[in-house]
């Protein structure tokens, strides 16, 4: 087996995994660096990113309105020390991408413009018209080729990470090119692979988003936070779930049902603000988790539009004018006419909530570490936890970079640690293990089920009981459904036994990956017995600060059942209150 | 029903590429994306190419739809009659079925410097380069660029000339240089000015047709074949202007 010896290995070169790398080759230019990744950085789903990214820079902004907003819109599930790491992190890191060289949109002065954006009291998020993900990822990408000492290892999937005596020490990848599986001992790991929105089968995520990274630390021991927290984006398009941005209600757009009625004020975020004068906080500019539960209510009282991709409810630009569309809103317009055949210059845009985000994911520390010597984890992959119960519109993309950069460090301040490493012959025994586990499944024959037959089954599972409202008989059917699948995912049996670029043996392993994160979701859903942020039960519909003001996190446990246990949330000036986003709480 | 008709390769079982027809269901609103997921999932699963995002922004899924350089994503079956024939994209070698190899744009990339090369270092406690609307306006549709590479399947002189640096790392390197914040053109007219580089465009205009952000690769070419003669005449004729 073919063996690459690193200092750091990061696995996933999206926004977080290069910003990782960047911070990395900057700081010690002798530190060798693997960035690895199962597609090409510029393929990274950061790329689809489109409002905007938040942090503090106007003078009538202040660090602690960023906290209250992130703090109050997270229901109270963030850990408060690491949302002011965050807060404060924040600008400095978008002013960091700007003097890389990232278009963001301007001021007639020159300076850096903000927009507005959901559950934000200010102005704050930085953007790049509604392509800011597609900026950022290309402006990192970019910037990393300047730096010799990170050597990329593009299109290599990673299969296992390698634990020796409770330390992460690398791990194995397939190279898709060969379908060689490649060792690579590293003195950390550094885990940036994002999502899993993949799990649903209406989702605002690529396809590559299928809860590798998530379920690489499970695997490892390493638990899953907060999996039941699934954040429903309110705005996707019915046909294909691609995302209009938020930013069409930053910018003054609204939401209409049936009867051309704005009935966000009819579920506690009025009254109605004047048409094409957005408020902060309110209506429009509510956060996504209510204006996704909004459109479930409404929706179930009848008066939703009827299309040929079910119920969708209206997002009217008009009186933005086309020249505001074009300016602000350029990629929206596209797609709604390529996509749906809508000019949202002429006509109100059907949407629907889609699947969007994972507030959960590996459990970190503040310093972007896990519990397992060696490793870290950055990025919508990792939970720190800052978005809580319910992120907040444009705090990914920062937390991406202020995260990102934080596990370069760490695994720098690990290195110098001078944690001993493991002899060849452990190693090897290790590599050797996940290889053997990797040509079982390749070499299976007589298997029964197929990737694209259980895949399907999986996703019908999440949206039908992981949804925006759940109950606990429907979670206990999908625990049991998910424990089923993941049983008869040991039965797969694969059509492909090629080595080269075999995307029928990729799908398999994402797919298990999936399951893994699935599970996770709803046994972590099914044991909260509360309603918080973007999860809301049917049987249970208020928040129980007693009893569940509290992390849960899910430990794998091979083919049992994971087990779910709590840890407390870090409380440092907050109290939990009251959410209100009524015109009222001005 | 539609047909597709799609190029099959794989290294290690065909002696060379041939081609096999699917049967799928027709959606109007489908993108031949879409067909292929299906035949990927219910009819082949051997069927291997690139995909992502599905909206046109990670330039995964570009390929030959019908002898054109087209994203997959954005690519609908409405558009077209009869059978669509599908193929990797052309100029590059085949990995597998619609999988490129794509290591010569990617080396080619690093070569032009394509990241901002500062005029004077700024600390960043000092706060943003200002950079106004009609100076962010003069490269933003160079920065556009997502790296799908139909442009190179479209130019002809990439075709015969694979040295050819070509149509995206020249608007991107173009896209840095008429950054208000850079000062770098000077160390990308190694790659842009050689042999291999401008010179070789003549100016067909293909990559500016197919690309599907509208960069105007064609465009960013010609601008820098001005400057480069520019340059030419100052270091020639003007030697006095050189500092």
């Amino acid at each position: 087996m073919q063996s690459v010896e690193t200092d750091v290995a990061i696995i996933g070169a999206g926004g977080a995994g290069l910003r990782a790398a960047i911070a990395l080759a900057e700081t010690a230019p002798k530190l060798r660096i693997a960035l690895i990744s199962k597609v090409y950085p510029m393929r990274s789903h950061t790329c689809a990113a489109e409002g905007g990214a938040a942090g503090v820079i106007k003078p009538d902004d202040s660090l602690a309105l960023h906290f209250d907003d992130t703090v109050h819109g997270g229901d109270w599930l963030s850990d408060q020390d690491a949302v002011d790491y965050f807060i404060a992190e924040a600008p400095r890191e978008l002013m960091q991408l700007e003097h890389w060289g990232c278009p963001w949109s301007r001021e007639a002065d020159g300076s850096v413009a903000v927009r507005p954006f959901g559950g934000m009291k200010k102005q704050r998020t930085w953007f790049a018209a509604d392509k800011s993900g597609f900026h950022i990822l290309h402006t990192l990408f970019q910037t990393s080729l300047r730096f010799d000492s990170i050597r990329r290892f593009d299109e290599y999937y990673a299969t296992e990470l390698l634990v020796d005596e409770g330390r992460c020490v690398g791990l194995t990848a397939i190279e898709m090119r060969s379908g060689r599986m490649c060792r690579f001992d590293a003195g950390a790991v550094i885990v940036a692979g994002g999502g899993a929105g993949r799990m649903f089968p209406f989702t605002t995520n690529g396809a590559i988003k299928t809860g590798d990274g998530m379920a690489l630390a499970y695997r490892a021991g390493v638990a899953l936070k907060d999996m039941e927290f699934v954040q429903y984006h309110p705005t996707g398009l019915p046909s294909t779930g691609t995302l209009l941005t938020e930013a069409c209600r930053g910018e003054g757009g609204v939401l209409l049902n049936r009867n051309g009625r704005r009935f966000l004020q009819d579920y506690g975020m009025g009254p109605e603000t004047p048409l094409g004068r957005p408020v902060f906080k309110t209506m429009e500019l509510g956060p996504r988790d209510r204006v996704s539960q909004a459109f479930w209510q409404e929706q179930k009282k009848g008066r939703m539009v009827p299309t040929q991709w079910g119920e969708c409810m209206l997002l009217d630009l008009r009186h933005l004018g086309e020249k505001t569309i074009d300016e602000r809103l350029p990629l929206v317009r596209d797609m709604s006419i390529s996509y749906m055949g809508v000019d949202p210059v002429r006509d109100p845009v059907p949407v629907r909530p889609v699947v969007h985000y994972m507030m959960g994911g590996i459990h970190t520390d503040i310093r972007a570490a896990t519990t397992l010597a060696g490793l870290f984890a950055a990025g919508e992959c990792a939970c720190v936890s800052i978005n809580g119960a319910n992120r907040l519109g444009s705090n990914s993309l920062t937390e991406l970079l202020v995260f990102g950069r934080r596990a370069a460090l760490s695994a720098m301040e690990y290195l110098h640690s001078g944690a001993r490493a493991p002899g060849e012959a452990a190693r090897g025994a290790l590599a050797a293990a996940a290889q053997a586990r990797l040509s079982e499944l390749m070499r299976r024959s007589g298997g029964t089920e197929t990737v694209a037959g259980l895949r399907k089954e999986m996703m019908h599972t999440m949206e039908q009981h992981a949804g925006i409202y759940r109950s606990g008989e429907g979670l206990a059917e999908a625990c049991v459904k998910l424990g089923e699948l993941r049983q008869r995912y040991r039965g797969i049996e694969l059509h492909d036994k090629t080595n080269v670029y075999n995307t029928d043996l990729l799908q398999a392993l994402e797919l298990g990956s999936m399951l893994d994160c699935a599970e996770a979701v709803v046994q972590s859903a099914l044991a909260r017995k509360e309603s918080r942020g973007a999860h809301q039960r049917l049987d249970y519909v208020a928040r129980d600060d007693g009893r569940y003001l509290k992390h849960s996190l899910a430990h794998w446990r091979g083919a049992d059942v994971p087990r779910v246990d709590y840890l407390d949330v870090v409380i440092t000036r907050s109290q939990p209150g009251v959410r209100d986003y009524s015109g009222a709480h001005a | 029903m539609t047909e597709l008709c799609i190029l099959r390769y794989n290294p290690e079982t065909d002696d060379e590429p041939r081609f096999q027809s699917y049967e799928v269901p027709y959606r109007e609103d489908w993108v031949v994306l879409d067909a292929l997921n299906y035949i990927k999932e219910n009819l082949d699963p051997t069927l291997s190419y690139r995909w992502s995002c599905h909206m046109a922004v990670c330039g995964s899924c570009g390929m030959m739809i019908n002898q054109e350089p087209k994203l997959a994503c954005k690519a609908f079956l409405r558009d077209y009659q009869g059978v669509i024939r599908v193929e990797p994209l052309r100029h590059f070698p085949i990995e597998r079925d619609l999988v490129t190899v794509i290591d010569d744009f990617m080396a080619k990339l690093a070569r032009v410097r394509p990241y901002l090369i500062p005029k004077d270092v700024k600390a960043l406690e000092a706060g943003e380069y200002r950079q106004t609307p009609a100076e962010l306006k003069r490269f933003k549709q160079y920065s556009m660029c997502i790296n799908c590479m139909l442009c190179y399947a479209a130019c002809p002189e990439y075709g015969l000339i694979p040295k050819y640096i070509g149509p995206a790392a020249i608007a991107l390197a173009h896209r840095w240089n008429q950054d208000s914040r850079d000062a770098g053109r000077e160390q990308r007219q190694e790659a842009l000015a050689a042999k291999e580089g401008v010179w070789e465009c003549s100016f067909v205009g293909a990559c500016s047709e197919v690309c599907p952000e509208h960069v105007d690769p064609a465009g960013a070419i010609q601008q820098v074949k001005i400057r480069s003669t520019v340059d030419w005449y100052q270091e020639h004729l003007m030697p006095w202007l050189k500092k």
